[in-house]
Protein backbone atom coordinates (compact mmCIF):
# COMPACT_ATOMS: atom_id res chain seq x y z
CA UNK A 1 0.00 0.00 0.00
CA UNK A 2 2.94 2.22 1.07
CA UNK A 3 4.60 1.23 -1.96
CA UNK A 4 1.62 2.06 -4.08
CA UNK A 5 1.15 5.31 -2.80
CA UNK A 6 4.53 6.28 -2.81
CA UNK A 7 4.87 5.09 -6.38
CA UNK A 8 1.82 6.95 -7.55
CA UNK A 9 3.46 10.05 -5.43
CA UNK A 10 6.44 9.91 -7.21
CA UNK A 11 4.59 9.78 -10.91
CA UNK A 12 2.64 12.85 -10.01
CA UNK A 13 5.58 15.09 -8.86
CA UNK A 14 7.72 13.50 -11.83
CA UNK A 15 5.45 14.65 -14.30
CA UNK A 16 4.90 18.03 -12.33
CA UNK A 17 8.02 18.28 -12.07
CA UNK A 18 9.26 17.50 -16.31
CA UNK A 19 6.05 19.54 -17.27
CA UNK A 20 6.81 22.49 -14.89
CA UNK A 21 10.57 22.04 -16.15
CA UNK A 22 9.53 21.97 -20.12
CA UNK A 23 7.73 24.81 -19.71
CA UNK A 24 10.17 27.32 -18.21
CA UNK A 25 12.63 26.08 -20.94
CA UNK A 26 10.29 27.29 -22.99
CA UNK A 27 10.08 30.49 -21.79
CA UNK A 28 13.73 30.33 -21.41
CA UNK A 29 13.68 29.66 -25.26
CA UNK A 30 11.19 32.36 -25.66
CA UNK A 31 13.38 35.14 -23.95
CA UNK A 32 16.61 34.06 -26.27
CA UNK A 33 16.97 36.65 -28.79
CA UNK A 34 19.01 33.82 -30.93
CA UNK A 35 16.31 31.14 -30.48
CA UNK A 36 13.22 33.07 -30.70
CA UNK A 37 14.76 34.77 -34.36
CA UNK A 38 15.42 31.29 -35.43
CA UNK A 39 11.48 30.15 -34.91
CA UNK A 40 10.35 33.79 -35.62
CA UNK A 41 12.33 32.94 -39.42
CA UNK A 42 8.98 31.31 -40.12
CA UNK A 43 7.25 34.42 -41.21
CA UNK A 44 10.17 34.54 -44.10
CA UNK A 45 8.58 31.05 -45.12
CA UNK A 46 4.95 32.86 -45.08
CA UNK A 47 5.53 35.92 -46.70
CA UNK A 48 7.23 34.05 -49.49
CA UNK A 49 4.31 31.73 -49.70
CA UNK A 50 1.97 33.81 -49.88
CA UNK A 51 3.72 36.13 -52.20
CA UNK A 52 3.82 32.99 -54.75
CA UNK A 53 0.67 32.04 -54.03
CA UNK A 54 -1.40 35.42 -54.05
CA UNK A 55 -1.91 37.33 -56.93
CA UNK A 56 -1.06 41.00 -56.06
CA UNK A 57 -3.77 42.67 -57.09
CA UNK A 58 -5.98 40.07 -55.51
CA UNK A 59 -9.25 41.87 -53.46
CA UNK A 60 -9.54 41.13 -49.66
CA UNK A 61 -13.09 40.13 -49.35
CA UNK A 62 -15.66 43.12 -49.40
CA UNK A 63 -19.17 43.06 -47.72
CA UNK A 64 -22.74 44.64 -48.27
CA UNK A 65 -24.00 47.56 -46.31
CA UNK A 66 -26.04 45.31 -44.05
CA UNK A 67 -22.76 43.73 -42.70
CA UNK A 68 -21.91 47.10 -41.25
CA UNK A 69 -23.69 46.07 -37.93
CA UNK A 70 -21.63 47.80 -34.82
CA UNK A 71 -19.67 50.92 -34.69
CA UNK A 72 -15.68 50.53 -35.71
CA UNK A 73 -14.20 49.14 -32.82
CA UNK A 74 -10.73 51.25 -32.57
CA UNK A 75 -7.41 49.10 -32.48
CA UNK A 76 -4.32 50.48 -30.99
CA UNK A 77 -4.24 54.33 -29.93
CA UNK A 78 -7.41 55.81 -29.50
CA UNK A 79 -6.12 58.86 -28.77
CA UNK A 80 -3.24 61.01 -29.44
CA UNK A 81 -1.06 62.81 -26.34
CA UNK A 82 -0.20 66.06 -28.08
CA UNK A 83 -1.68 69.85 -27.49
CA UNK A 84 -0.49 70.62 -31.32
CA UNK A 85 -2.56 67.62 -32.95
CA UNK A 86 -5.63 68.56 -31.38
CA UNK A 87 -5.47 72.07 -32.26
CA UNK A 88 -5.06 70.68 -35.80
CA UNK A 89 -8.09 68.36 -35.29
CA UNK A 90 -10.12 71.47 -34.48
CA UNK A 91 -9.39 73.18 -37.00
CA UNK A 92 -10.49 70.38 -39.63
CA UNK A 93 -6.54 70.24 -40.59
CA UNK A 94 -6.70 73.52 -41.84
CA UNK A 95 -3.09 74.91 -42.81
CA UNK A 96 -1.86 71.06 -42.28
CA UNK A 97 -0.13 69.21 -45.00
CA UNK A 98 0.98 65.59 -45.60
CA UNK A 99 4.53 65.11 -46.83
CA UNK A 100 5.42 62.89 -48.94
CA UNK A 101 9.30 63.12 -49.14
CA UNK A 102 12.38 60.12 -49.96
CA UNK A 103 12.51 58.65 -52.92
CA UNK A 104 10.38 60.15 -55.17
CA UNK A 105 11.07 62.58 -58.34
CA UNK A 106 8.84 65.46 -56.76
CA UNK A 107 8.44 65.55 -53.03
CA UNK A 108 4.39 66.82 -52.28
CA UNK A 109 2.65 68.43 -49.14
CA UNK A 110 -0.68 67.20 -49.93
CA UNK A 111 -3.67 69.19 -47.82
CA UNK A 112 -6.44 67.45 -46.55
CA UNK A 113 -8.53 69.03 -48.80
CA UNK A 114 -6.24 68.32 -51.86
CA UNK A 115 -6.76 64.56 -50.91
CA UNK A 116 -9.94 64.28 -50.38
CA UNK A 117 -10.32 65.76 -53.64
CA UNK A 118 -8.53 63.06 -55.60
CA UNK A 119 -10.12 59.81 -56.78
CA UNK A 120 -11.93 58.27 -54.05
CA UNK A 121 -12.45 54.74 -53.53
CA UNK A 122 -15.07 53.21 -50.86
CA UNK A 123 -14.63 49.76 -49.76
CA UNK A 124 -16.45 47.93 -47.20
CA UNK A 125 -13.84 45.65 -45.72
CA UNK A 126 -13.30 43.58 -42.73
CA UNK A 127 -10.59 44.90 -40.21
CA UNK A 128 -9.10 42.00 -38.55
CA UNK A 129 -7.12 42.42 -34.76
CA UNK A 130 -3.71 40.88 -34.35
CA UNK A 131 -5.81 39.92 -31.01
CA UNK A 132 -8.12 37.66 -32.66
CA UNK A 133 -11.07 40.22 -33.52
CA UNK A 134 -12.97 41.12 -36.88
CA UNK A 135 -14.87 44.00 -37.44
CA UNK A 136 -16.40 45.14 -40.46
CA UNK A 137 -16.82 48.83 -41.64
CA UNK A 138 -17.21 51.12 -44.66
CA UNK A 139 -13.82 53.47 -45.34
CA UNK A 140 -13.22 56.15 -47.88
CA UNK A 141 -10.05 57.37 -49.21
CA UNK A 142 -7.73 57.89 -52.27
CA UNK A 143 -5.77 54.91 -53.43
CA UNK A 144 -1.95 55.16 -52.48
CA UNK A 145 -0.72 54.34 -55.84
CA UNK A 146 -2.03 57.51 -57.35
CA UNK A 147 -0.12 59.87 -54.38
CA UNK A 148 2.58 57.84 -55.18
CA UNK A 149 2.54 58.32 -58.88
CA UNK A 150 1.86 62.06 -58.35
CA UNK A 151 5.28 62.38 -56.48
CA UNK A 152 7.29 59.67 -59.12
CA UNK A 153 8.21 56.98 -57.25
CA UNK A 154 12.15 56.35 -57.93
CA UNK A 155 13.38 52.99 -59.21
CA UNK A 156 15.09 52.17 -56.04
CA UNK A 157 12.26 52.49 -54.27
CA UNK A 158 11.29 49.33 -51.74
CA UNK A 159 9.19 50.63 -48.88
CA UNK A 160 6.85 53.10 -48.01
CA UNK A 161 7.07 54.23 -44.35
CA UNK A 162 4.14 55.98 -42.64
CA UNK A 163 5.03 58.92 -39.86
CA UNK A 164 2.03 58.95 -37.09
CA UNK A 165 1.16 61.51 -34.39
CA UNK A 166 0.17 59.22 -31.91
CA UNK A 167 2.84 57.77 -29.37
CA UNK A 168 2.19 54.25 -27.56
CA UNK A 169 4.90 54.56 -24.17
CA UNK A 170 6.82 56.92 -25.28
CA UNK A 171 7.64 55.93 -28.79
CA UNK A 172 6.22 57.73 -31.85
CA UNK A 173 4.48 54.66 -34.30
CA UNK A 174 5.20 54.30 -37.50
CA UNK A 175 4.78 51.40 -40.24
CA UNK A 176 5.87 50.19 -43.39
CA UNK A 177 4.80 48.35 -46.49
CA UNK A 178 6.33 47.09 -49.79
CA UNK A 179 5.52 48.14 -52.86
CA UNK A 180 3.78 45.39 -53.67
CA UNK A 181 1.26 46.30 -50.63
CA UNK A 182 1.40 49.63 -51.72
CA UNK A 183 0.15 49.72 -55.27
CA UNK A 184 -2.67 46.87 -54.17
CA UNK A 185 -6.01 48.60 -55.33
CA UNK A 186 -7.45 48.83 -51.77
CA UNK A 187 -4.51 50.55 -50.07
CA UNK A 188 -5.90 53.93 -49.49
CA UNK A 189 -5.16 56.78 -47.23
CA UNK A 190 -8.75 56.70 -45.69
CA UNK A 191 -10.08 59.73 -44.47
CA UNK A 192 -13.74 58.88 -43.89
CA UNK A 193 -15.47 55.77 -42.01
CA UNK A 194 -18.72 54.44 -42.20
CA UNK A 195 -19.76 57.98 -44.63
CA UNK A 196 -18.71 60.12 -41.75
CA UNK A 197 -15.23 61.98 -41.25
CA UNK A 198 -12.60 59.88 -39.96
CA UNK A 199 -12.44 60.28 -36.03
CA UNK A 200 -9.84 60.82 -33.48
CA UNK A 201 -10.33 57.31 -32.08
CA UNK A 202 -10.06 55.84 -36.11
CA UNK A 203 -6.86 58.09 -36.75
CA UNK A 204 -7.92 61.48 -37.94
CA UNK A 205 -7.00 62.98 -39.88
CA UNK A 206 -5.40 59.60 -41.88
CA UNK A 207 -5.27 56.00 -41.47
CA UNK A 208 -4.13 53.87 -44.24
CA UNK A 209 -5.91 50.55 -45.04
CA UNK A 210 -3.96 47.66 -45.92
CA UNK A 211 -6.80 44.63 -46.27
CA UNK A 212 -4.66 41.80 -46.68
CA UNK A 213 -2.31 42.56 -43.42
CA UNK A 214 -3.53 42.79 -39.51
CA UNK A 215 -4.54 45.87 -38.07
CA UNK A 216 -1.67 46.78 -36.70
CA UNK A 217 -0.13 47.29 -39.86
CA UNK A 218 -2.71 50.41 -40.80
CA UNK A 219 -1.12 53.41 -39.36
CA UNK A 220 -3.15 55.89 -37.88
CA UNK A 221 -2.99 59.72 -37.42
CA UNK A 222 -0.36 59.41 -40.50
CA UNK A 223 1.70 62.65 -40.35
CA UNK A 224 3.71 62.15 -42.97
CA UNK A 225 4.84 59.49 -46.04
CA UNK A 226 8.81 58.47 -46.49
CA UNK A 227 10.11 56.45 -49.25
CA UNK A 228 12.74 54.24 -48.31
CA UNK A 229 15.09 51.25 -49.51
CA UNK A 230 15.96 50.38 -46.45
CA UNK A 231 13.74 50.14 -43.22
CA UNK A 232 16.79 49.08 -40.71
CA UNK A 233 18.01 53.11 -40.26
CA UNK A 234 13.91 53.92 -38.96
CA UNK A 235 13.92 53.40 -35.10
CA UNK A 236 14.06 49.86 -34.04
CA UNK A 237 15.18 48.92 -37.52
CA UNK A 238 12.35 46.31 -38.15
CA UNK A 239 9.89 48.47 -39.71
CA UNK A 240 7.20 49.58 -37.74
CA UNK A 241 6.48 50.32 -34.10
CA UNK A 242 4.88 46.60 -33.55
CA UNK A 243 7.54 44.87 -35.59
CA UNK A 244 10.23 46.80 -33.40
CA UNK A 245 8.94 44.90 -30.22
CA UNK A 246 8.58 41.40 -31.66
CA UNK A 247 5.35 41.36 -33.83
CA UNK A 248 5.64 39.87 -37.33
CA UNK A 249 6.24 43.00 -40.25
CA UNK A 250 5.07 40.55 -42.67
CA UNK A 251 1.42 40.29 -41.19
CA UNK A 252 -0.89 38.55 -43.56
CA UNK A 253 -1.60 36.26 -41.63
CA UNK B 1 3.57 -5.21 -42.05
CA UNK B 2 3.21 -8.76 -39.82
CA UNK B 3 6.50 -9.70 -41.25
CA UNK B 4 7.78 -12.23 -38.88
CA UNK B 5 10.73 -11.00 -36.63
CA UNK B 6 12.28 -14.30 -36.49
CA UNK B 7 11.20 -17.80 -36.36
CA UNK B 8 9.13 -18.91 -33.25
CA UNK B 9 9.30 -15.14 -32.34
CA UNK B 10 5.89 -13.37 -31.57
CA UNK B 11 7.00 -9.89 -32.17
CA UNK B 12 6.46 -8.36 -35.20
CA UNK B 13 7.16 -5.34 -37.01
CA UNK B 14 4.54 -2.98 -36.94
CA UNK B 15 5.31 0.43 -37.69
CA UNK B 16 7.47 1.84 -40.53
CA UNK B 17 10.25 4.44 -40.18
CA UNK B 18 7.69 7.33 -41.88
CA UNK B 19 5.29 6.42 -39.96
CA UNK B 20 6.93 6.24 -36.32
CA UNK B 21 8.86 9.93 -37.64
CA UNK B 22 5.16 11.28 -38.28
CA UNK B 23 3.56 9.98 -35.08
CA UNK B 24 6.55 11.96 -33.41
CA UNK B 25 6.87 15.25 -35.30
CA UNK B 26 3.14 15.19 -34.97
CA UNK B 27 3.05 15.16 -31.22
CA UNK B 28 5.71 17.67 -30.65
CA UNK B 29 4.20 19.94 -33.20
CA UNK B 30 0.76 19.50 -31.60
CA UNK B 31 2.03 20.30 -28.06
CA UNK B 32 3.72 23.43 -28.97
CA UNK B 33 0.82 24.61 -31.09
CA UNK B 34 -2.18 23.51 -28.58
CA UNK B 35 0.51 25.72 -25.68
CA UNK B 36 0.87 28.88 -27.80
CA UNK B 37 -2.26 28.55 -29.62
CA UNK B 38 -4.12 28.95 -25.99
CA UNK B 39 -1.47 32.08 -25.35
CA UNK B 40 -3.19 33.48 -28.62
CA UNK B 41 -6.67 32.78 -27.42
CA UNK B 42 -5.67 34.80 -24.25
CA UNK B 43 -5.25 38.06 -26.43
CA UNK B 44 -9.06 37.80 -26.80
CA UNK B 45 -10.61 35.50 -24.77
CA UNK B 46 -14.10 35.04 -26.55
CA UNK B 47 -15.02 32.91 -29.64
CA UNK B 48 -18.10 34.38 -32.04
CA UNK B 49 -19.53 32.85 -35.69
CA UNK B 50 -20.13 34.74 -38.44
CA UNK B 51 -17.73 37.18 -40.51
CA UNK B 52 -17.18 39.30 -37.52
CA UNK B 53 -17.10 39.74 -34.20
CA UNK B 54 -20.51 40.50 -32.48
CA UNK B 55 -18.67 41.94 -29.42
CA UNK B 56 -21.99 42.48 -26.95
CA UNK B 57 -22.94 38.39 -27.76
CA UNK B 58 -19.94 36.02 -27.95
CA UNK B 59 -20.38 32.53 -28.46
CA UNK B 60 -18.14 31.48 -25.66
CA UNK B 61 -15.55 33.75 -23.11
CA UNK B 62 -13.26 33.82 -20.44
CA UNK B 63 -13.38 36.93 -18.33
CA UNK B 64 -12.78 38.33 -15.07
CA UNK B 65 -15.05 40.24 -12.44
CA UNK B 66 -14.12 41.92 -9.06
CA UNK B 67 -16.57 40.78 -6.76
CA UNK B 68 -18.20 43.33 -3.57
CA UNK B 69 -15.39 41.88 -1.31
CA UNK B 70 -13.03 43.23 -3.96
CA UNK B 71 -11.45 39.53 -4.97
CA UNK B 72 -11.35 38.70 -8.24
CA UNK B 73 -13.10 35.93 -10.09
CA UNK B 74 -12.96 34.67 -12.95
CA UNK B 75 -16.20 33.28 -15.25
CA UNK B 76 -16.77 31.40 -18.22
CA UNK B 77 -19.76 32.00 -20.43
CA UNK B 78 -21.07 29.40 -22.83
CA UNK B 79 -23.73 30.52 -24.69
CA UNK B 80 -26.78 31.25 -22.16
CA UNK B 81 -24.89 29.66 -19.26
CA UNK B 82 -21.99 30.98 -17.05
CA UNK B 83 -19.61 28.83 -14.76
CA UNK B 84 -17.65 30.32 -11.89
CA UNK B 85 -13.89 29.27 -12.90
CA UNK B 86 -11.89 31.33 -10.86
CA UNK B 87 -8.25 29.84 -10.57
CA UNK B 88 -8.51 28.16 -14.12
CA UNK B 89 -10.46 30.13 -16.64
CA UNK B 90 -10.90 33.94 -16.70
CA UNK B 91 -8.63 34.58 -14.01
CA UNK B 92 -5.44 32.28 -12.41
CA UNK B 93 -2.91 33.09 -9.73
CA UNK B 94 0.09 34.77 -11.39
CA UNK B 95 3.44 33.86 -10.39
CA UNK B 96 3.34 35.33 -6.33
CA UNK B 97 -0.05 33.81 -6.63
CA UNK B 98 -2.21 36.70 -7.15
CA UNK B 99 -5.62 35.77 -8.79
CA UNK B 100 -5.15 38.20 -12.09
CA UNK B 101 -7.63 38.25 -15.31
CA UNK B 102 -6.46 36.06 -17.79
CA UNK B 103 -8.34 33.43 -20.33
CA UNK B 104 -6.16 30.17 -19.76
CA UNK B 105 -3.96 29.85 -16.84
CA UNK B 106 -0.40 30.66 -17.33
CA UNK B 107 0.69 26.79 -16.98
CA UNK B 108 -0.84 26.13 -20.13
CA UNK B 109 0.31 28.53 -22.50
CA UNK B 110 3.69 29.36 -24.38
CA UNK B 111 5.15 31.54 -22.72
CA UNK B 112 3.87 31.09 -19.49
CA UNK B 113 3.40 35.19 -19.18
CA UNK B 114 1.13 37.00 -21.27
CA UNK B 115 3.15 37.98 -24.81
CA UNK B 116 0.85 37.61 -27.73
CA UNK B 117 3.37 38.03 -30.58
CA UNK B 118 6.05 35.18 -28.60
CA UNK B 119 2.78 33.00 -29.01
CA UNK B 120 2.48 33.77 -32.53
CA UNK B 121 5.91 33.40 -33.55
CA UNK B 122 5.86 29.41 -31.62
CA UNK B 123 2.37 28.84 -33.14
CA UNK B 124 3.57 29.42 -36.89
CA UNK B 125 7.48 27.65 -36.52
CA UNK B 126 5.26 24.80 -35.51
CA UNK B 127 2.37 24.95 -38.02
CA UNK B 128 4.61 25.27 -40.73
CA UNK B 129 6.22 22.16 -39.62
CA UNK B 130 3.18 20.20 -38.88
CA UNK B 131 1.87 20.99 -42.56
CA UNK B 132 5.38 19.86 -43.64
CA UNK B 133 5.37 16.49 -42.05
CA UNK B 134 1.87 16.27 -42.80
CA UNK B 135 2.29 16.13 -46.43
CA UNK B 136 5.50 14.18 -45.94
CA UNK B 137 3.70 11.28 -44.43
CA UNK B 138 0.76 11.61 -46.78
CA UNK B 139 3.18 10.74 -49.79
CA UNK B 140 4.79 8.23 -47.67
CA UNK B 141 1.85 6.36 -46.24
CA UNK B 142 -0.12 6.65 -50.28
CA UNK B 143 3.26 4.77 -51.47
CA UNK B 144 3.49 1.90 -48.90
CA UNK B 145 0.22 1.81 -49.01
CA UNK B 146 -0.14 2.13 -45.02
CA UNK B 147 -3.77 4.01 -45.29
CA UNK B 148 -5.16 1.33 -47.83
CA UNK B 149 -3.36 -1.52 -45.90
CA UNK B 150 -3.63 -0.52 -42.56
CA UNK B 151 -5.82 2.42 -41.90
CA UNK B 152 -9.38 1.35 -44.42
CA UNK B 153 -11.81 -0.78 -42.09
CA UNK B 154 -12.85 -3.64 -44.54
CA UNK B 155 -16.82 -3.98 -44.70
CA UNK B 156 -16.50 -6.78 -42.29
CA UNK B 157 -14.39 -5.13 -39.54
CA UNK B 158 -17.56 -2.24 -39.82
CA UNK B 159 -20.34 -5.04 -39.67
CA UNK B 160 -18.35 -5.78 -36.42
CA UNK B 161 -18.14 -3.06 -35.09
CA UNK B 162 -21.02 -3.29 -32.33
CA UNK B 163 -18.77 -6.23 -31.12
CA UNK B 164 -15.67 -4.26 -31.24
CA UNK B 165 -17.20 -1.53 -29.33
CA UNK B 166 -18.49 -4.21 -26.22
CA UNK B 167 -14.78 -5.71 -26.27
CA UNK B 168 -13.60 -1.80 -25.48
CA UNK B 169 -15.89 -1.91 -22.74
CA UNK B 170 -15.17 -4.88 -21.28
CA UNK B 171 -11.25 -3.75 -21.53
CA UNK B 172 -10.42 -6.66 -23.90
CA UNK B 173 -7.81 -6.18 -26.30
CA UNK B 174 -6.47 -8.20 -28.91
CA UNK B 175 -2.57 -7.98 -29.60
CA UNK B 176 -2.34 -9.28 -33.23
CA UNK B 177 -0.70 -6.60 -34.05
CA UNK B 178 -3.08 -5.27 -36.76
CA UNK B 179 -5.51 -1.90 -35.49
CA UNK B 180 -8.76 -2.91 -34.24
CA UNK B 181 -11.96 -1.01 -36.40
CA UNK B 182 -12.15 1.82 -33.25
CA UNK B 183 -8.37 2.39 -34.03
CA UNK B 184 -8.73 2.52 -37.75
CA UNK B 185 -12.04 4.85 -37.78
CA UNK B 186 -10.24 7.08 -35.09
CA UNK B 187 -7.26 7.14 -37.09
CA UNK B 188 -8.94 8.17 -39.89
CA UNK B 189 -10.95 10.73 -38.11
CA UNK B 190 -7.95 12.38 -36.77
CA UNK B 191 -5.45 12.38 -40.12
CA UNK B 192 -8.48 12.76 -42.74
CA UNK B 193 -10.81 15.34 -40.76
CA UNK B 194 -9.10 16.75 -37.78
CA UNK B 195 -5.79 17.87 -39.15
CA UNK B 196 -7.05 18.63 -42.58
CA UNK B 197 -9.66 20.98 -40.67
CA UNK B 198 -7.41 22.42 -38.41
CA UNK B 199 -5.24 24.37 -40.63
CA UNK B 200 -7.62 25.04 -43.14
CA UNK B 201 -9.55 26.78 -40.40
CA UNK B 202 -6.18 28.52 -39.60
CA UNK B 203 -5.05 29.79 -43.06
CA UNK B 204 -8.98 31.31 -43.40
CA UNK B 205 -8.05 33.51 -40.46
CA UNK B 206 -5.15 34.80 -42.61
CA UNK B 207 -6.41 38.18 -44.24
CA UNK B 208 -3.86 37.07 -47.08
CA UNK B 209 -5.29 33.49 -47.44
CA UNK B 210 -8.99 35.24 -47.78
CA UNK B 211 -7.45 37.14 -50.83
CA UNK B 212 -6.96 34.20 -52.20
CA UNK B 213 -9.36 32.20 -51.74
CA UNK B 214 -12.22 33.83 -50.32
CA UNK B 215 -14.03 30.45 -50.61
CA UNK B 216 -12.92 29.44 -47.38
CA UNK B 217 -15.07 32.16 -45.88
CA UNK B 218 -17.88 30.88 -47.41
CA UNK B 219 -16.85 27.03 -46.23
CA UNK B 220 -16.40 27.99 -42.79
CA UNK B 221 -19.07 30.89 -42.08
CA UNK B 222 -16.56 33.80 -42.03
CA UNK B 223 -13.38 34.76 -40.46
CA UNK B 224 -14.79 34.43 -36.76
CA UNK B 225 -16.49 30.94 -37.15
CA UNK B 226 -13.32 29.88 -38.70
CA UNK B 227 -11.68 30.82 -35.67
CA UNK B 228 -14.68 28.96 -33.39
CA UNK B 229 -14.10 25.57 -35.63
CA UNK B 230 -9.91 26.12 -34.95
CA UNK B 231 -10.89 25.90 -31.55
CA UNK B 232 -13.49 23.28 -31.28
CA UNK B 233 -10.79 20.61 -33.75
CA UNK B 234 -8.33 21.86 -30.78
CA UNK B 235 -10.85 20.64 -28.31
CA UNK B 236 -11.40 17.25 -30.05
CA UNK B 237 -7.98 16.65 -31.13
CA UNK B 238 -7.12 16.97 -27.10
CA UNK B 239 -10.13 14.92 -26.40
CA UNK B 240 -8.26 12.40 -28.90
CA UNK B 241 -5.14 12.48 -26.87
CA UNK B 242 -6.63 11.96 -24.04
CA UNK B 243 -8.64 8.93 -25.11
CA UNK B 244 -5.17 7.47 -26.79
CA UNK B 245 -3.23 7.70 -23.90
CA UNK B 246 -5.97 5.84 -22.05
CA UNK B 247 -5.96 3.08 -24.36
CA UNK B 248 -1.99 2.76 -24.53
CA UNK B 249 -2.06 2.67 -20.83
CA UNK B 250 -5.04 -0.02 -21.10
CA UNK B 251 -3.34 -2.18 -23.92
CA UNK B 252 0.21 -2.43 -22.14
CA UNK B 253 2.46 0.67 -22.35
CA UNK B 254 5.57 -0.70 -22.77
CA UNK B 255 4.89 -3.09 -25.70
CA UNK B 256 2.67 -0.02 -27.67
CA UNK B 257 5.66 2.09 -26.60
CA UNK B 258 8.49 0.17 -27.58
CA UNK B 259 6.16 -0.44 -31.19
CA UNK B 260 5.97 3.26 -32.01
CA UNK B 261 9.57 4.19 -30.69
CA UNK B 262 11.57 0.70 -32.63
CA UNK B 263 8.70 -0.20 -34.55
CA UNK B 264 8.22 -3.74 -33.21
CA UNK B 265 5.34 -5.38 -30.99
CA UNK B 266 4.48 -8.21 -29.21
CA UNK B 267 1.57 -10.04 -30.06
CA UNK B 268 -0.70 -12.31 -28.31
CA UNK B 269 1.04 -15.85 -28.56
CA UNK B 270 -2.51 -17.44 -29.16
CA UNK B 271 -2.35 -15.33 -32.41
CA UNK B 272 0.31 -16.12 -33.38
CA UNK B 273 -0.30 -18.67 -35.99
CA UNK B 274 -3.46 -17.33 -37.44
CA UNK B 275 -1.79 -13.92 -37.42
CA UNK B 276 0.40 -13.91 -40.26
Amino acid sequence: MTLILTRRRLLRYGALGAGAALLAGCDGISRNPQARNFLQRAEDLTMAAQRALIDRTALAPEFSESEIIQPMRANGSRNVQDDAYHALFDSDFAGWTLPVTGLVEKPLALSLNEIRNMPSRTQITRHDCVEGWSCIAKWTGTPLSGVLDQAGVKPDAKYIVFRCFDTLGNALYYESIDMVDARHPQTILAYGLNDEKLGIPYGAPLRVRVERQLGYKMAKYIKAIEVVDDLSPIAGGKGGYWPDRGYEWYAGI
Amino acid sequence: MEQQDSAGSNVIYRHRWPTRIWHWANAVCLFFLLLSGLQIFNAHPALYFGQQSTFDDPALSLTAFRAADRTIHGQTQIGSWTFDTTGYLGASPDRIGNMVPRGFPPWLTIPSYRDLSTGRVWHFFFAWLLVINGLVFLVFSLANRHFVRDLAPSGRELGGIGHTILEHIRFRFHHDGRYNVLQKLSYIVVIFILLPLIVATGLTMSPGMDSWAPWLLDVFGGRQSARSIHFITMALLVTFFIVHILMVLAAGPINEMRSIITGRYKIDPELKEGSS
